[in-house]
């Protein structure tokens, strides 16, 4: 129906507020994606009963020197030195591998297969009517897009998807951006959150995708995001003023729309004006 | 030489604010910005540039339609799906691994070179700089955080400083592990939240993970008490330090703002004080 993906540039500005608040304004027919797989919180505000988990793994290249003849095609064609002919024997890196096949696709002997790393786990759960999937990153791994994408695949094509993304525009936030109808970017009124507001920006000029921003704490700081904002042309959706009440209730883990009930309303009128903003897909 | 990194898991904890804070007090060192996706420390630091690279690293295959006769071999072998029906690679998508470009018959395939950012080497009022700007929606930010930190210890090296004090990202992924390898130490940022425990504990592990002894101090402490009570508890269980608590201070958005440091802006606040007590025990515990 529609995906709108929450990101940020800037880390703590509240993505996850903002995700997590609207996904369960919504009520229904509504899934939460959390794609921030290095360091996932929706789970720790939504509080999902998990029902399924699962095991993800990246395929990397395992060599069986019984038939290798180490003649080394398969480190010539790895650009990512995951693999190389050491004396007699060919060593894979694994944790360097990032699985695109070309080693056991160019090994002239057939003698490399494809075992699994694991990336991590992808769990799905739920709350009252809320679809919940996250991923968690192993600690030691270092590739999170394909394990983003793993989460992405639980997307339903009948349903709202609200997706949290990591911060950064790097290759984890493209991923986590990437086909969305719409991004909400999370920002609050410092040099930090600006600067880091400006490069999100450009990461979604570049994916061509209609965007809009909340600003979080937006009496502190000063009013250069709204100038930004002003000579841009990006909708303001949503502000966050700082509220100690706030703060207090998310160091808990307590949502906004349950301790404040009032800014369900809020959440609601936002969706409402992405609805607007955004032609109709069909 | 040492080197100090900090990092945080969970973003938005005051990493930033808090190096520049130690880079007003530390004597005789080198600063490093390792968070190369949103490097912020700049817009403190106010670098004057003295030497600016570009940053190359990876490929993007390129098809060349005039040779290209759409056999749909390189659409069969990617992996990526980067490849679209009419034979156009979507440099998004592309993840570099030239595995289209070595199986092309018609060698229809460029790959070349990707500029994914630029790093500089600057002087700013409180030493020299290493810093970097990843390119937007570019990969490789974990070449180019290793790359940083090498040109960190060479300006160290080559002005006799004793110590790089290095502004690590946010996450537990690719760039986290590039910035923490090696290092003599890092402190955690934590904040006293549900959200800042849980990444917290994820990043405390992967440092125990390298075997990087490790310092945790915790930001807004008096926002939640009892948080910061499980924070330190934590710590106590897993061999961390804990070095100090930094309240909830608006000091900390008022001299952002105006692009200073806390002690810059003022030296007396509550902010100030309780860092100046944690540079204490961060300088007892690494020796400096």
């Amino acid at each position: 129906m529609m995906i709108i993906s929450i990101a940020s540039g800037k880390g703590g500005t509240g993505k996850t507020t903002v995700a997590t608040n609207l996904a369960v304004a919504c009520e229904g027919n509504v899934q939460l994606l959390d794609c921030d797989v290095e360091e996932p919180n929706a789970h720790l505000f939504i509080r999902p009963d998990i029902l399924d988990v699962k095991t993800i793994t990246a395929p990397i290249p395992e060599v069986d020197m019984d038939k290798c003849t180490l003649c080394g095609k398969c480190a010539e064609i790895c650009q990512f030195k995951a693999i190389v002919v050491i004396g007699k024997t060919v060593l894979p890196f694994p944790e360097m591998c990032h699985s695109c096949g070309g080693c056991m696709a160019v090994c002239p002997e057939k003698a490399i297969t494809e075992i699994g790393r694991e990336l991590g786990v992808v769990e799905k759960g739920k709350r009252n009517g809320l679809e919940f999937v996250h991923g968690r990153l192993r600690i030691g791994e270092a590739m999170s897009p394909p394990l983003i994408r793993k989460v992405r695949e639980y997307t339903r094509p009948d349903t709202l998807t609200i997706i949290d993304a990591p911060p950064g525009t790097s290759c984890p936030v493209v991923a986590s951006m990437r086909g969305a109808d719409f991004i909400i970017l999370v920002t609050e009124p410092t040099p930090f959150g600006l600067h880091d507001l400006k490069l999100a920006v450009g990461a979604v000029k570049i994916l061509g995708i209609p965007c809009g921003l909340v600003i979080n704490r937006a009496d502190i700081g000063d009013d250069r995001v709204k100038q930004y904002a002003a000579e841009e042309g990006l909708a303001i959706l949503m502000e966050i003023d700082f509220d100690r009440r706030i703060a207090e209730a998310y160091s808990k883990g307590e949502m906004l729309v349950d301790v404040m009930p009032e800014w369900k309303e809020n959440f609601l009128n936002m969706l409402k004006k992405i609805k607007g903003m955004i032609a109709p897909k069909h | 030489m040492k080197e100090l990194v900090v990092i945080s898991g969970k973003g938005g904890t005051g990493k930033t604010s808090l190096l520049a804070a130690f880079a007003t007090v530390a004597s005789d060192k080198a600063l490093c910005d390792a968070d190369v996706d949103a490097a912020d420390l700049h817009l403190i630091m106010a670098p004057g540039i003295i030497e600016r690279h570009d940053f190359e690293s990876g490929h993007t295959a390129i098809i060349n339609p005039d040779k290209c006769t759409q056999c749909g071999l390189c659409r069969e072998l990617c992996r990526w799906h980067a490849i679209s029906e009419k034979f156009v690679v979507d440099s998004i998508t592309c993840e570099g691994c030239g595995v289209c470009c070595y199986f092309c018959p018609e060698k229809a395939i460029d790959f070349p070179l990707n500029t994914c950012g630029e790093w500089y080497i600057s002087e700013t009022r409180f030493g020299p700089m290493a810093h970097a700007r990843l390119g937007i929606a570019e990969e490789n930010s974990g070449k180019l955080v290793t790359l940083i930190r090498q040109e960190g210890k060479k300006l160290a090296e080559k002005k006799n400083l004793g110590l790089i004090l290095t502004d690590g990202p946010p996450g537990i992924g690719c760039p986290v592990i590039a910035s923490m390898g090696g290092a003599s130490a890092v402190l955690i940022v934590a904040e006293p939240t549900v959200s800042g425990i849980h990444d917290m504990e994820r990043v405390a592990q992967l440092a125990a993970f390298f075997k990087i002894p490790t310092m945790v101090c915790i930001n807004k402490f008096d926002l939640n008490p009892d948080q910061t009570q499980l924070i330190e508890n934590f710590a106590q269980n897993k061999n961390i330090t804990a070095v100090g608590r930094i309240p909830f201070d608006p000091v900390f958005t008022k001299a952002m703002v105006q692009g200073k440091t806390v002690f810059e802006h003022d030296g007396h606040s509550d902010g100030s004080k309780a860092i100046e007590k944690i540079w204490n025990n961060v300088s007892q515990m690494m020796g400096l």
